[in-house]
């Protein structure tokens, strides 16, 4: 079995979890919420085997290179943290509704990689820039950090509708987390994405300076990084003011997520680029 | 006098200006949206591009505001201003409240923030107060590093506290920025970022300055002794190499093979391994074919010399190179273009490409001459940068990851447990606060509550 169809299988499976959770939610059945629990904990695994199984066949094809550089290898990677953090939110808050709100967010990642006709699932060698072990801290690092982005804008759009129905008149909101667990919850995971998008713009800019000989050169991947990171800085910063809890911290945390995605998605349509890729 | 207070009344609303997180919040809004700016108009083009693209009067505007090299603009450069202003106020405003706080012998400890306090467990105990004393006081002196206990006229108070230290960890966030910020100043004033391209077997003592085109010598020489490049079967590359010799003084100093991702310092300068290119051949092997006896003679022409060809058929020099050469409008790639000196004194000017061996046919004479083998060889082109201040940079780095961790993740956390005579029995309260993650301070008092109990059981 190649693992491009272990990850197909784990895309299915993933959707599954999502489905569960969801519905969960809504009947409010616990049988089907032990269900999304347990084949969330399933496609963690075949993510975690065909990620192995990936690296390993690398290695057979003779040009062996972990597998975290194209996107194809880290949407999958990104899937995977996304599983990860959350069932360590459910472990340590018990409540599974969230899942209905990032589950979702693993599975369509791992959709678009398997299924978007722009991505090649093909193991490739890699080009000299790529040769580093700063790349590797880099990417991880990076994508930790996306994915409890990931989280805090599930958890940011649940406490957006807590809000709105603060009368309780939707039975399915009702049971929704307390809002100020939401808030914590949202305030937790922007600070731990923040650490590690921190992390990785340093671990890329060690590795520009190693492969170019200067850490920051303003170039768009860079700079929407930055972005990203001055709109986090703001929302860290904007819980200090008065006035500035819960709903206005949710939306910047919605808008923050948008920014990561342009960051990671949109940065290749902007005009001019030389991407990392091609330069080196 | 009352001037005197209007300008310290002056004086301090600028000072709380600059230390207001509001101030904060607007900056950071600011710079992370102007940032979009460059990256939705290419940076550092020519005009002449610009122009091409915006039109004139755009063009103009935009060059004033100096949109084509934003990041390095006034405007730009006041805003990065503006946010180190701000942290140092900021910090300077709060630290000695923080000073005070941390470094105390004894620690102030307000019953009421406790008691008040909307999270705490109460409980009672049968326990008499001595018990329960003796029982809990070593149980919290092992989890909190500071603690002391209170007498009441009618129980006592168990007083603790840890992380006292850990307020210290956005201070030291906050001056991680200011050292990336004075980093990045100090590179741009006494760093530089070149390039220069040395072809195979030649040294060079000067780059070219990459913002201005200007030359720049360098204390040393570079030579290059070999470059060479592998392709993987796909055709991506996979390796570009160069052997590089530093001489100083006319002397070899060091020698290293630099790779992408591994560059040769010396002496302050960073050498990388940025490009390569082919340059055109000073050698060329040719075969000469004579048709009047069908014998083929090889002969390796050096550009400009020349060479005699068998046979008494006089004499071929290697003139030029082209990679591409037009014949009646058909590109016949690269090509070798020489002179062929026949020994009855006429001249006869030959073109070999390189693709096309009998193309020489046309010339209907005695010698039909192709290329059978050229000696290519290449440039490297190397990314030369000095930045003094590269390690102000990585120090910022270090600090910003570990007081990220501290202020994220540690906190300073304080107890707070009240043993009341109650009747026959001990009324206790647990409470704490904490200066972050509230949530898990409130599940930590839980937990000490419920071990507490446990404990007091008779
Ligand atoms: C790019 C610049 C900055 C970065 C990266 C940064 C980073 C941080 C971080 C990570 C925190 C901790 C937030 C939390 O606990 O969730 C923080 C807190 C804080 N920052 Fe900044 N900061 C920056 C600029 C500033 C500036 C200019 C000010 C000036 C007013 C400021 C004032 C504060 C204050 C007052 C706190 C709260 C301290 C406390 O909780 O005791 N920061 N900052």
């Amino acid at each position: 079995m190649t693992s491009s169809l272990i990850l197909s299988i784990v895309t299915f499976i993933y959707g599954l979890s999502a489905f569960f959770y969801i519905f969960a939610w809504i009947f409010r059945n616990t049988a089907t919420s032990r269900l999304a629990t347990g084949t969330a904990f399933l496609a963690i695994f075949g993510n975690t085997m065909g990620i192995a199984l990936r690296w390993m066949e690398s290695y057979r094809l003779g040009i062996g290179h972990a597998p975290l550089s194209n996107l194809y290898e880290s949407l999958i990677f990104f899937a995977w943290t996304i599983g990860v953090i959350y069932i360590f939110v459910e472990r340590k808050h018990r409540n599974k509704i969230i899942g209905a709100f990032t589950m979702p967010l693993a599975f369509l990642t791992m959709a678009y990689a398997s299924m978007s006709p722009n991505i090649s699932d093909r193991i490739q060698p890699l080009i000299p820039a790529l040769k580093s072990n700063w790349l590797i801290a880099h990417v991880m690092t990076c994508f930790v950090g996306y994915a409890g982005f990931a989280v805090a804008f599930g958890t940011s759009a649940m406490f957006l509708f807590k809000k709105k129905d603060s009368e309780a008149e939707s039975t399915l909101i009702s049971r929704f987390p307390a809002a100020a667990t939401l808030d914590e919850l949202t305030h937790q995971m922007v600070t731990f994405g923040f650490l590690f998008l921190s992390i990785g713009i340093i671990t890329g800019a060690v590795w520009a300076n190693s492969a170019w000989g200067r850490y920051w050169g303003w170039d768009p991947k860079e700079t929407w990084s930055l972005i990203t990171w001055f709109v986090y800085a703001t929302l860290l910063h904007a819980r200090l003011m008065r006035g500035w809890h819960g709903k206005r911290i949710a939306f910047l945390s919605i808008i923050g997520f948008l920014v990561v995605m342009f960051t990671y998605f949109g940065v290749n349509y902007l005009p001019g680029l030389h991407s990392y890729g091609s330069s080196g | 006098m009352a001037e005197d207070r209007g300008s310290s009344d002056l004086f301090k609303q600028i000072w709380l200006f600059f230390a207001s997180v509001k101030l904060t919040v607007t900056v950071l809004l600011t710079l992370a949206a102007t940032s979009i700016i460059g990256t939705l108009i290419p940076q550092n083009e020519s005009p002449a591009a610009y122009v091409n693209a915006f039109g004139d009067f755009i063009y103009r505007i935009f060059y004033i505001l100096d949109i084509f090299d934003m990041y390095h603009s006034w405007w730009f450069q006041f805003l990065l201003l503006l946010l180190a202003t701000n942290v140092i106020v900021c910090s300077v405003e709060r630290l000695s409240a923080t000073w005070k706080i941390i470094f105390t012998e004894n620690p102030k400890f307000n019953p009421n923030q406790f008691t008040g306090q909307k999270e705490k467990e109460k409980y009672v105990t049968g326990c008499s107060l001595e018990q329960t004393q003796k029982r809990y006081a070593p149980y919290i002196s092992k989890l909190f590093n500071y603690n002391r206990i209170e007498s009441l006229d009618d129980g006592y108070r168990i007083l603790a506290e840890k992380g006292r230290w850990t307020r210290l960890g956005v201070y030291t966030v906050h001056l991680s920025v200011l050292l990336l910020l004075t980093g990045g100043l100090v590179g741009s004033f006494f760093g530089f970022e070149g390039f220069v391209n040395i072809p195979e077997g030649e040294t060079v003592s000067s780059i070219t300055l990459r913002n201005t085109g200007q030359k720049k010598p360098l204390d040393f020489s570079i030579r290059c002794e070999d470059f060479d490049v592998q392709f993987y079967d796909t055709g991506a590359p996979k390796e570009y190499r160069s052997s590089l010799t530093v001489i100083e003084g006319g002397k070899p100093i060091l020698k290293k093979d630099i790779i992408v991702n591994d560059p040769l310092r010396y002496r302050g300068i960073n050498v990388f391994q940025s490009s390569y290119g082919t340059l055109s051949p000073k050698e060329v092997t040719l075969s000469f074919k004579s048709q009047s006896t069908s014998m083929v003679y090889m002969k390796t022409a050096v550009k400009g010399n020349a060479v005699e060809i068998p046979e008494n058929g006089g004499e071929f020099i290697f003139q030029d190179y082209r990679n591409s050469f037009d014949f009646r409008g058909h590109d016949l790639g690269e090509v070798f273009l020489g002179t062929l000196k026949s020994p009855d004194g006429s001249n006869a000017n030959v073109i070999l490409p390189k693709r096309f061996p009998e193309f020489d046919k046309m010339r209907k004479s005695r010698w039909l001459i192709s290329v059978t083998d050229a000696e290519y060889r290449y440039y490297t082109g190397l990314q030369v940068t000095k930045d003094p201040s590269v390690w102000i940079v990585y120090a910022g780095f270090i600090i910003m990851i570990l007081g990220c961790f501290i202020t994220f993740f540690m906190s300073h956390q304080r107890i707070f447990i009240e043993v009341l005579e109650k009747g026959k029995h001990r009324a206790v309260l647990v409470s704490g606060t904490s200066d972050r993650n509230k949530l898990g301070m409130n599940k930590k008092i839980k937990t000490i509550a419920q071990e507490l109990t446990r404990l007091g059981e008779v």
